[in-house]
């Protein structure tokens, strides 16, 4: 376990180091203090731990790693990750995870709005609940919220699966509720072990995903448009 | 035999002026549809335009250079504020932002041939950027749209710039689209999409809003890519001092403003013709935002929608540009509009020189289309060496406009070269209308 004091180390000697760093190795980062732009762009299977809150784009782009973050996270925290695991110990703030593409973001605390914009395959878990406007044209992966859902989710959802266990303040255009098959209980099982998740049952989650009617232009749906 | 006489009792027919032939096909399309027209391509409305600019050359006070025998340099170095590797082109032309979707893989190929071997550069699209085309381009500017389709950050790593989407001429304020018929499987596994389905594109960028907020995102960018690359900022000609201003305090290397006359792949007619500025209006404001925050050829300005000609290059130079892009002028170099393919716009209801069904997928040229059959239509070899010349012609034509200006470089092009010829113009430009020294604005008129 090798310590960067942020306080001593600018950041882009703390990001030159991570990027460049091997597999395995075991990063502490101390003194954060809401640094934007912290732990981006790597693509080694590292242990990275930020010990305090994180600015914006926390992890961003991230590639394998392992990030987590004792603290909480400004915007658009994971934001683009492909792969690895992006793990939140306390509030995220709006469009966290934003156009993912793989890896996993686990958030214990609360999620600002546009949770999971546009995700392209990650999966996002969310311990406490999400703002307005989450999965705004989310196109795939899968999002699992064990508290409420703010105003229009899933607004112009391509085809990612929303998981609410508690309540939806409303839903956006063109995403409905859907039928829970065995299938989509396991993918949520699957997740909330992944996350840790031990005080939510798979069964207590309703299903959002969507109605597919935008998938075409048609005069029907120009209010939509 | 019967004489013919003309009745002089009516009148001839007489169509209005405001209900004009082409607008009562246009409500009458409405009606039949239900849906609002959509069509590839930029505004074609006349609009005050380079055309109405002239250079005054040289005369007494001024010595002009030689054709053949004194240099006019051209080259341009893009990215010179804070990226560790700004990039040098051969030529200010470069090519425009166009994506593998909109464009079949060949016309994507064909660019980065015509492109590199001119030694300019070319830019992916929405969607992201596919192997061909970054084999096959010396200098490639990667493209960070709203949508972030196919965008990954090796690809990120492997561009030689990067270019953070705002907005486009064509439509300014809005995202894009990209209609079921060119979804093919290839479009749609980069895009991670449905086949088949109309692809809707963003607006707004999904994790950053104003420019303190596109201030980090650009560090973001700079840190995962080492500082090495100029960024760009592109915007749409709505505001440009004030979008000029916000993209430099944002931190942008490079702004890329792009005029009305910029074509796109894909949106509703309405959006095309009525939405934004011609760039003739956008130059003379950018670059004086640049120049209030003393950064005028520190942070370089690209400008595009429009460009046809050397003159169009020479004429966006001097007044104050550091290079231009060409979009809609390089698919016609690579043979969109051609007269040898008449019969088959003819079945599909148009003319050369009028065909705008970009969205379509059915470009019987083989470039704005995913269709194989159409795509194998266009040899990549051929289209790119067409590029090519199209390429060094306008490079050509500019110099020697430049050298007739007494000019040992395109960037020593100023706005002292230059004059309107209509008062629309000399506003917009504030360049002295032609035989005058006033220009609409100027005090003591």
């Amino acid at each position: 376990m090798q310590t960067i004091d942020l306080n001593t180390t600018t950041l882009r000697e703390l990001n030159s180091r991570l990027q460049t760093e091997s597999a395995g190795t075991q990063w502490t980062i101390s003194n954060p203090n809401g640094r934007h732009a912290l732990a981006v762009g790597l693509t080694q299977p590292l242990e990275v731990a930020i010990e305090g809150h994180a600015g914006y784009y926390a992890a961003g782009m991230n590639q394998q790693a392992s990030v987590v973050i004792n603290g909480n996270a400004g915007q658009g925290v994971a934001e683009n990750m492909m792969s690895g695991r992006v793990h939140v110990k306390g509030n995220a703030s709006s469009s966290a995870g934003a156009t993912a593409h793989g890896g996993l973001l686990v958030i214990d605390g609360d999620a600002g709005a546009r949770c999971g914009i546009s995700m392209k395959g990650v999966d996002i878990v969310v311990r406490g609940s999400i703002g307005h406007m989450s999965a705004f044209m989310a196109q795939s992966g899968n999002l699992v919220v064990c508290g409420d859902a703010g105003e229009a989710l899933g607004d112009s959802l391509y085809e990612t699966r929303i998981f609410v266990r508690g309540k939806v303040r409303s839903l956006g255009a063109d995403c409905e509720e859907k039928e829970m098959k065995p299938e989509d209980r396991a993918i949520v099982a699957t997740l909330l072990e992944q996350a840790g998740v031990t005080d939510c049952k798979p069964e207590d989650f309703r299903l959002y995903g969507s109605a597919r009617t935008l998938y075409h232009f048609h005069v029907d749906n120009a209010s939509a448009y | 035999m019967t004489e013919k006489h003309h009745d002089y009792t009516k009148t001839t027919p007489r169509f209005s002026a405001t209900f004009d032939p082409f607008t009562v096909s246009q409500i009458q399309r409405a009606a039949a549809t239900g849906i609002y027209d959509i069509r590839g391509g930029g505004t074609k409305r006349k609009l005050p335009h380079f055309d109405d600019l002239l250079f005054l050359g040289a005369s007494m006070s001024r010595y002009p250079l030689e054709g053949y025998r004194e240099r006019c340099g051209t080259d341009v170095v893009l990215g010179t504020r804070f990226a560790k590797k700004p990039i040098h082109l051969k030529t200010p032309v470069t090519i425009a932002g166009m994506s593998f979707g909109a464009l079949s893989a060949q016309a994507k190929e064909a660019l980065g041939r015509g492109a590199s071997a001119v030694g300019t550069s070319t830019t992916t699209g929405d969607g992201g950027m596919t192997p061909e085309e970054r084999g096959h381009s010396s200098t490639l500017v990667y493209q960070y749209l709203p949508s972030r389709y196919g965008m990954n950050p090796d690809d990120l790593r492997k561009a030689d710039a990067i270019e953070i989407v705002v907005g486009q001429g064509a439509k300014p304020g809005g995202g894009g689209m990209l209609l079921g018929q060119k979804i093919s499987a290839r479009v749609a596994q980069m895009r991670d999409l449905p086949e088949g389905i109309d692809q809707r594109s963003a607006c707004r960028h999904p994790d950053w809003t104003g420019p303190d907020d596109l201030e980090i995102k650009i560090e973001e960018l700079r840190e995962i890519t080492g500082w090495e690359k100029p960024i760009y900022v592109k915007v749409g000609a709505s505001r440009p001092y004030y979008d000029v201003s916000l993209a430099v305090k944002s931190g942008a290397d490079v702004v890329v403003l792009d005029g009305m006359q910029g074509g796109t792949a894909a949106t509703q007619e309405v959006f095309i013709e009525h939405v934004g500025l011609p760039i003739l209006a956008a130059i003379r404001p950018a670059v004086q935002a640049l120049q209030d925050l003393g950064l005028h050829r520190k942070v370089q300005l690209i400008v595009s929608g429009g460009i046809r000609t050397g003159a169009d290059v020479a004429k966006a130079l001097a007044l104050g540009a550091d290079a231009v892009a060409i979009g809609t002028a390089a698919l016609v170099a690579l043979g969109d509009q051609s007269p040898d393919l008449a019969d088959e716009y003819a079945k599909l209801g148009t003319v050369p020189g009028a065909y705008d069904d970009w969205q379509d997928g059915r470009d019987p040229a083989g470039i704005t289309t995913q269709d194989p059959a159409l795509s194998a239509r266009l040899d990549p070899i051929l289209g790119g060496r067409r590029l090519a010349n199209y390429l060094s012609v306008l490079t050509m034509e500019a110099q020697t406009i430049a050298r007739a200006c007494g000019k040992s470089h395109l960037h020593n092009l100023e706005p002292e070269d230059l004059v309107a010829l209509t008062m629309e113009a000399a506003a917009m430009t504030r360049l002295p209308l032609a035989g005058t020294d006033w220009y609409p604005g100027k005090a003591g008129f």
